[in-house]
């Protein structure tokens, strides 16, 4: 079976790179994170930011969104798998970890949800009976961003700070790089306490 | 090889052209192309290159044109509405052979369709949306990393061949986040266009030398005055309505294509030395085919993957060798059955050839893929 998997890549010596790897399926090393909110929410910065923790932990990662044409107020879905093997199809297919910020997005995908998969609501959401999670958090993310941290928008990096502290995926230095790379300039203070904030909204 | 980042693949069309030496572009923006636009506008000051952004996407094409004729490796970005826009230019980029990249993130239509879904629906739209008999290459990555390294070739292809080069993405790939390692410049193979020391040639500016599949270059507007026409032209670069010459030259055009096959042609085999079913597909789609023959392998069915890297020319010499080792091939693509058409054509009865598509704006999963595969 080894000996039939190897791949051949012929005339594409600039692609070599690239090859895929034939996965090891003893291993479940695959993270498949779904986060999901309101265009506007910075739903897809934060899976990109903790795409960007992946690599920083030197994993592979494959990061996509889908989205309506509007910029803002539309529903939006952003993924982002964390693998330590060569990431084949890029879209999540069976969520290991999903979040929601808005009741719409959570009524629109909690019924595609396993009972392994864990589940972060922001705690305003109603959790409707279809959903099968054995383990949902509920925490006060969008409430926290603006009583404790000051600020809104900073909503989706308390929500990185808690998944993080729910999925340990990376390490606390890791994914404090990983915010400061893609946060603006000025705003590094903000976000490093929005961070934080994020990280004790789980309780260990 | 430097440190590992986190790219999106539209991102790595513009770092790789500006390693490849893109110094202009000009466009208008789109979804899902418009990074390519944004990331140009940052980048191409920064070494010493121009981004404009055009009233539309025909102008846009004639500015790329344009530039490329005075002698600066040029490209511009849209999806399937603009990329129709584009073909009358793009036929002039073709009979004048103005070397120049065109890059299409395909997405669902027709028309304006669905401006956020992933499509591949424009595989004949490359090959033959400008009329007339003309030569296409069209690159197709399935990666970021991919995405690098053949933008690169795109520009080194177009410049040796002196024909646009078009980049044939999809929203999967443009809008995927991956983390890439950026070669050292020093290991990427750059090729300029032959540039022409006019006095040796008579002052023809097409003039072909013996051996040679092209004329040498001279940068529009650096001291020698020519002509540039979308007529049928000599070698004088005047029009002329002489059988003969316009048919040599239109020979010639699709030959330098044609006849360089095995220099042109790249495509990868993933399993197939053993395989009883072959999934050929191309781009974004072959990331779920790859998922899925691995399934399908630990189900025990010996599948495989066949993707040409060259949409166009379709690598047809290698796929019909394959046809004759498997006993099924399954075609996947995001449309309704187009780079179908040319494995039917290569492989006619060899063996069997199944299709699984998509047109809804949805993106084919490994298990839609695996469900053909297991089939039979």
């Amino acid at each position: 079976m080894s000996e039939a998997k190897k791949t051949t890549t012929k005339k594409a010596a600039a692609t070599k790179a690239t090859t895929v790897k034939v996965a090891d399926a003893n291993k479940k090393t695959k993270m498949e994170i779904r986060l999901t909110g309101s265009g506007g929410q910075g739903v897809i910065l934060a899976t990109i930011i903790l795409a960007e923790a992946g690599i920083e932990a030197g994993k592979h990662v494959a990061q996509s969104q889908a989205y309506g044409p509007e910029a803002r107020g539309g529903s939006c879905k952003a993924e982002v798998i964390i693998d330590e093997k060569p990431i084949g199809f890029t879209k999540v297919e069976k969520p290991t970890f999903f979040m929601a910020l808005t009741q719409k997005a959570l009524n629109q995908y909690a019924p595609g949800l396993s009972k392994s998969c864990i589940v972060l609501l922001d705690d305003t959401l109603e959790t409707p009976e279809c959903l099968l999670s054995n383990k949902v958090y509920k925490a006060p993310i969008l409430e926290s961003a603006v009583k404790e941290v000051g600020k809104a928008m900073t909503a989706n990096i308390v929500a990185v700070g808690a998944i993080n502290a729910i999925l340990n995926l990376v390490s606390d230095e890791e994914l404090h790089r990983a915010v400061m790379s893609h946060v603006p300039k000025g705003t590094e203070e903000l976000n490093e306490k929005a961070l934080q904030v994020g990280m004790k909204l789980i309780k260990k | 090889m430097g440190k590992t980042v986190l790219m999106q693949g539209n991102e790595a069309v513009v770092e790789g052209a500006i390693a490849a030496g893109m110094r202009f572009y000009a466009g208008y923006p789109i979804t899902p192309s418009t990074e390519i636009a944004e990331q140009s506008a940052v980048r191409l000051p920064q070494v010493g290159g121009k981004f404009i952004q055009m009233e539309d996407e025909i102008s846009s094409m004639a500015a790329t044109i344009g530039a490329s004729a005075a002698g600066v490796k040029a490209m511009t970005a849209s999806s399937g509405p603009g990329f129709s826009l584009k073909q009358e230019n793009l036929g002039y980029a073709c009979i004048t052979e103005i070397p120049c990249v065109v890059v299409d993130v395909q997405r669902s239509g027709p028309s304006t369709g669905l401006p956020t879904s992933p499509s591949q629906a424009d595989v004949m739209q490359a090959k033959w949306g400008t009329h007339g008999d003309h030569p296409v290459i069209a690159l197709s990555p399935s990666s970021v990393r991919e995405t690098y390294d053949l933008i690169i070739r795109a520009f080194n292809l177009s410049e040796k061949y002196r024909t646009p080069v078009i980049f044939l993405m999809d929203e999967i790939v443009g809008h995927l986040r991956e983390g890439i390692e950026i070669p050292d410049p020093k290991d990427i193979e750059i090729i300029n266009r032959p540039v022409k020391k006019f006095a040796k040639q008579n002052g023809l500016p097409y003039h072909v030398e013996e051996g040679e599949w092209v004329p040498t270059m001279l940068p529009f507007g650096k001291g020698q005055r020519y002509h540039i026409t979308g007529l049928a032209h000599s070698e004088s670069g005047f029009p002329t309505n002489d059988n003969a010459t316009a048919g040599k030259l239109v020979r010639r055009l699709i030959d330098k294509v044609e006849k360089n096959l095995d220099d042109i042609v790249t495509y990868e085999e993933v399993m197939c030395e053993d395989a009883d079913v072959a999934v050929v597909c191309f781009g974004g789609t072959a990331r779920a085919a790859q998922s899925a023959i691995e399934q399908a392998r630990e189900k025990g069915i010996k599948a495989g993957m066949f993707r040409p890297i060259t949409v166009w020319p379709f690598p047809g010499k290698q796929l019909e060798a394959l046809s004759k080792k498997v006993k099924r091939i399954v075609v996947a693509e995001h449309n309704d059955g187009q780079m179908l058409l040319e494995v039917q054509r290569v492989v006619k009865n060899n063996c069997k050839v199944d299709f699984v598509g998509k047109i809804d704006g949805s993106v084919l999963t490994p298990p839609v893929i695996l469900s053909k595969i297991e089939e039979e």
